[in-house]
Parts: C-alpha cells; sequence; structure tokens
C-alpha cells in the first residue's frame, strides 16, 4: 500500500498513553457541565453545587460498579494513577517497613519506592520472566517479617503482559499484608473485582480505558485502611469546616480543595460507556486486534515484538523493535509518512525495559484500543514492512 | 398561620453521603429535601437531608448499611 498524504488520514495507536477517540456522550457531559452546572462541588447548598456534588457522586457510583466495590465512598479521587500510587506507597509505608514490586513496575510506582527507600523503607523488585510475567512463587519468597505491601502492575505498559492478580492477593491475604494493584492499563479493558480478588488499593486513571479526559484518576481504598493511611495533601474539604484537622473518613480524608469535577463529569460519561458496552465485549475487540497485530508482525524478519507472544495473555499495548532503526526514527516515520501515532522510547518504565533487556534504547509500542479497526492494524502492519529493511 | 408539619432531618458527615443517601432515597420513592442544616443544629457550612417524621424509621431502615450518618434531630 502506498501512503497518501492527501487524505491527511491519522491513526492513533496511542491508547496506552490516553485514549482516543473518546465516546460521544464523554463530550457532551463535560460541554454540559460547563455550560449549565458550574457550581463548586460539596461546598455549599445550592442547587448548582448538589447538582456538581450529584455528577461527581454518579461517577462515583459508576467506578464502584466496574470495581465490584459495595460502596462508592471507598474511591477518592486523584488527577491520575501516578498521584493515586503516590498517595498510597507514601501514605502506608515508613521507616522500616518491608514492600514488594515485580520487575515490571511503571515509575509511578518506582520513583516513590526509590525515594521512600533513602527513608528507611526496604525495598524488594521480584524478577519477572523475558516475557514480563510474575511468578507468585517468587513473591512468596520475597516476604519478610515486615514486609506490609505488595504492589504490581496488573498489566504492563510496556509489553501488555497480564499478572496473575488473584493469585498475588491471595498470598498478601494469607501473610497479612496489603496488596496495591496499579490498573492504569487495566481498568476498563479487564475484569476487575475488588473484594473477589483481595485488591485493598486499586490506583486506576481516567483517561485511558475509561474513556475520561486527562487529569482524571482515582485509589479504591478497602473499609478500614484509611485509618493506616496518611493523605498526601490536606485542605478544604467542604466538610467538618469548624475544625481545623483533617477529616477522618472517606472520601473526604483524600480529596482536599475543589476537584475536577468537569473532568469527573467526563469520567462518569465514558465510565457509563465501558459498562454499556460491556468489558468481555471491549476486551474481545482489544484482544482480536492484538492477535491480527501479532500475527502480522510474526511473519517479518528483522522486526523482534517482546512480551507473550498470545493476545489472551496481554492487554493491547504491543512493544517492537526494527533491526537497523531506532525506535524514536521508526516513531517520527510513522508519523510523518503514514500518519500512525505510537510512542517510541522507554514509557516511564526502565524497570520493564531491563527486565525485557530493550534498555537503553527502548521499543517501539503501539497501544491499540476499542475504537481501532482492523484496516487500521493492516495500514500499521504495512507501514512497519515498508521501514524494515529485512522484512 | 399554617401549621408546618414536623420534620426529621439526617446530618451526614459530607455531601458527598448525603447525595449518595439522596439518590437511595430517590429510587426508594420517599418524599425529602435537601436542605442547609439549620444553625441551631450544626454550625458546618453542608446540607442535610429533611423527611418528613413519619417517614424518619423507613428512610432509616433504607440507608442503613449503606451510608453512614452522624445523627437525626426532630425539627
Amino acid at each position: 500500500m502506498q501512503p497518501d498524504p492527501g487524505k491527511n488520514r491519522l491513526v492513533y495507536f496511542d491508547n496506552a498513553a490516553t485514549s482516543w477517540p473518546k465516546p460521544a456522550g464523554m463530550i457532551e457531559a463535560m460541554g454540559d457541565y460547563s455550560g449549565m452546572i458550574g457550581g463548586s462541588p460539596g461546598r455549599s447548598g445550592h442547587r448548582r453545587s448538589l447538582d456538581a456534588g450529584r455528577i461527581i457522586m454518579e461517577t462515583r457510583e459508576a467506578l464502584a460498579e466496574l470495581f465490584g466495590c459495595d460502596d462508592s465512598l471507598r474511591i477518592a479521587f486523584t488527577k491520575n494513577a501516578t498521584e493515586a500510587l503516590n498517595m498510597a506507597l507514601q501514605g502506608l509505608l515508613h521507616p522500616g517497613d518491608h514492600v514488594i514490586a515485580s520487575g515490571m513496575e511503571h515509575n509511578s510506582v518506582m520513583r516513590p519506592l526509590r525515594f521512600l527507600e533513602t527513608q528507611g523503607v526496604q525495598i524488594s523488585v521480584v524478577s519477572c520472566s523475558g516475557e514480563g510475567l510474575l511468578n507468585p512463587g517468587d513473591v512468596r519468597a520475597a516476604i519478610g517479617p515486615r514486609t506490609r505491601l505488595l504492589v504490581v502492575a496488573h498489566a504492563s505498559n510496556v509489553t501488555g503482559t497480564i499478572q496473575p492478580i488473584a493469585a498475588l492477593g491471595q498470598i498478601a491475604r494469607e501473610h497479612g499484608f496489603l496488596f496495591c494493584l496499579d490498573a492504569a492499563q487495566t481498568a476498563g479493558v479487564l475484569p476487575i473485582h475488588v473484594a473477589e480478588m483481595a485488591i485493598d488499593l486499586l490506583a486506576f486513571s481516567g483517561h485511558k480505558s475509561l474513556f475520561g479526559p486527562q487529569g482524571t484518576g482515582g485509589l479504591y481504598i478497602r473499609e478500614g485502611i484509611e485509618r493506616q493511611l496518611r493523605p498526601l495533601t490536606m485542605g478544604g474539604t467542604g466538610s467538618r469546616s469548624e475544625f481545623e484537622t483533617q477529616p477522618d473518613f472517606m472520601p473526604d480524608k483524600y480529596e482536599s480543595g475543589t476537584p475536577n469535577a468537569i473532568g469527573l463529569a467526563g469520567l462518569g460519561a465514558g465510565v457509563r460507556f465501558v459498562l454499556a458496552e460491556g468489558i468481555d465485549a471491549i476486551r474481545r475487540k482489544e484482544e482480536a486486534l492484538t492477535e491480527r497485530f501479532l500475527n502480522g508482525l510474526a511473519s517479518m524478519n528483522g522486526v523482534t515484538m517482546y512480551g507473550p507472544p498470545d493476545a489472551a495473555s496481554r492487554t493491547a499495548a504491543v512493544s517492537f523493535d526494527i533491526a537497523g532503526v531506532s525506535p524514536s526514527e521508526a516513531a517520527l516515520e510513522l508519523d510523518e509518512r503514514f500518519g500512525i501515532l505510537c510512542r517510541p522510547g522507554l514509557h516511564c518504565a526502565p524497570a520493564a525495559h531491563r527486565t525485557i533487556g530493550t534498555f537503553p534504547q527502548g521499543t517501539i509500542r503501539f497501544g491499540f484500543g476499542y475504537f481501532n479497526t482492523e484496516e487500521e492494524i493492516s495500514i500499521g502492519l504495512e507501514a512497519i514492512r515498508s521501514i524494515a529493511p529485512g522484512a | 398561620m399554617m401549621e408546618t408539619p414536623p420534620y426529621a432531618v439526617f446530618l451526614f458527615p459530607s455531601v458527598s453521603h448525603v447525595l449518595k443517601a439522596e439518590k437511595i432515597l430517590k429510587a426508594r420513592g420517599t418524599p425529602h429535601k435537601l436542605i442547609p442544616v439549620p444553625r441551631h443544629i450544626g454550625s458546618d457550612c453542608g446540607v442535610c437531608l429533611r423527611v418528613a417524621a413519619e417517614e424518619q424509621e423507613a428512610a432509616a431502615a433504607a440507608l442503613q448499611g449503606k451510608v453512614i450518618w452522624e445523627r437525626t434531630v426532630l425539627l
């Protein structure tokens, strides 16, 4: 196929960073909020303020339904998964505590952990296989007398590798430490049930597979954990205003300052879209697109794919490289010649790239999403074939 | 002067709690209204949920286990 710049068509393969396009309802919800609501939620009793609060409450309820959480007030909103993970890690871990992480973690986990290490927190990073898979037996072997927390990315943002989280949650429960799941790559695309999977803390981002806007995310906190989790930020909550001390209840303890209400209006519409389409249908489509792409890549000489070879063991984020072409050169060519938007480099996850052997050069990542088509996968494969010298 | 029917108000820890309670009562069809917390009850800037006094028990039963409240006051 010859590239046709005249069509000016873009193929968006950067959904693992931010999903695009968004459902029509998400854009409408944000427009409606901006045009018709505008009040400060939870800050006064007038109708616009209450309407703003109701919209945020509906977003919380939709997320609680998606994550199998009985009480929507167990979810505190944040600006993204990074902030939620920082809240969990910095709020929970004290000098002398021991924390276990996998060798596939994003810097949203590794950077706070490396900081906490300088404060006296002990860290074990459990190695994963070359495909990025964490063996629960290796996690057991890393447990120590002061293990307080296990933190794991549900799926890698580099290779898409899905971790055996039910087994990991079980290990944490058996040994009496907490399990924090980083669901940045999976919320909205893989089933997550906080009770059934023994998840104590669940960090999610709103702008990826939940189809919200950037600047939205949150942390689910299992009942009782708020008593040991210090908030990162304190301030006005609209509640208990007569006291100068931070409220001790959910979600106010972790939601100081006026929230991103317009963003949460959009996130609510995004989550309702996910609930209406169904996680299974979303997963089936993304898995089929990924499988098509993996099959196409497998037949190309000089192209190396990383992570599990079968689509069922991974999400729709696929890392690969082309012999003789650096990831950044390839990405530029894909953009300029073919209108394909992807992400090259280390994807903020140097640990994961070390695990799969692509540090420091990184890889090219195609992050497929629910709105991509088979035709776009074919365009992607053709483009790679024309860039790869040996294919 | 018109006689005011007796009311009961539920006081919650935050507006998030009030709005969750409102959703539960709305779904159940219990008449209710969100009003600013009366000055003589609390000094907070928030809102509370008002129901007819005769609905107080039924409302409490509907909210029980789903959302916590701090106390109820008869107006």
